[in-house]
């Protein structure tokens, strides 16, 4: 199903509509689609090629790790929070730890050509398509 | 205090307000930390997606309000397939001791993450009295 938004005041809550309806998606399908919970992903299409985007705030660059391999990407890192010493703290809701994550796509990836972009606290990983992997159309002779 | 485990998923809370949004937009509560240290107040909020610009602070009658609006044009021309989560912008107020000077708030974004430090009124600060 294609999102297409003609009347931009309306666009963002049929975006954000369509995101709910994504949630009970079978997509991926029944198959062992990975393991670990945490960051919780969105996959998109764009074209040919699928983005994976997280939120992943408070993370450095270099605590995070991405490895893609076949059709599966594996995001691993650690969030560290530091309060500074003699500070009471008042609330507390943000947490700290570590995390492993891996997803199976049901679709074939060129992981040499996967760029992987961290801005803002929201990683996105544009994930091609293989060349083997993409429909190919079929002259009928 | 130990804290060595794996990180879990926080569902993130949609934002109840007494007052509407003209646009039917959601809106989210980003997770905050508060502390407070001998000389301010540091309130740590998550706001993944909004970049600096699009951040807006104001203090009104004691009332520290926050917004940080996402850019949705990131997402043009892309179609969900699989989603866990939702995106929207984020919102969230609170009511302050009159113990902070109002002069002195400083604003930092970095990877997603608001840190305001405010700073304590002279007279709030805890002072040392020697027995002479």
């Amino acid at each position: 199903m294609a999102v297409l938004f003609t009347d931009p005041i309306d666009w963002i809550s049929q975006f954000q509509q369509a995101l709910d309806n994504f949630r009970t998606s079978g997509w991926l399908g029944s198959s062992p689609s990975g393991s670990g919970g945490y960051p919780p992903l969105n996959v998109f299409r764009k074209g040919d090629d699928l983005v994976l985007i997280a939120e992943l705030p408070g993370i450095r660059k270099s605590d995070l790790q991405i490895q893609v391999k076949g059709n599966t990407v594996r995001i691993t890192g650690r969030k560290g929070i530091e309060y500074g010493d003699n500070a009471a703290l008042h609330r507390r809701e943000r947490s700290a730890g570590g995390f492993d994550r891996a997803i199976s796509l049901p679709v074939e990836l060129d992981a040499d050509n996967v760029k992987a972009e961290y801005r803002d606290g929201i990683l996105a990983l544009y994930l091609p398509r293989a060349e083997r992997d993409k429909p190919r159309t079929i002259q009928i002779g | 205090m130990a804290r060595s485990q794996d990180l879990e998923v926080q569902e993130k809370k949609e934002l109840v307000s007494k007052e509407e949004k003209t646009v039917p937009s959601r809106y989210y509560m980003p997770n905050t930390d508060i502390y407070e240290t001998d000389d301010a107040l540091t309130v740590v909020m998550e706001i993944p997606g909004v970049q600096k610009k699009d951040m807006d602070i104001h203090i009104e009658n004691d009332v520290l309000r926050v917004e940080g609006r996402v850019d949705f044009g990131n997402y043009e021309g892309m179609e969900p397939l699989y989603t866990e989560y939702n995106v929207g912008h984020f919102a969230r107020a609170f009511t302050l001791s009159s113990k902070i000077d109002q002069q002195q708030i400083t604003a930092k974004v970095e990877d997603g993450v608001l840190t305001l430090t405010l700073k304590k009124a002279r007279e709030a600060m805890p002072r040392r009295i020697t027995v002479s």
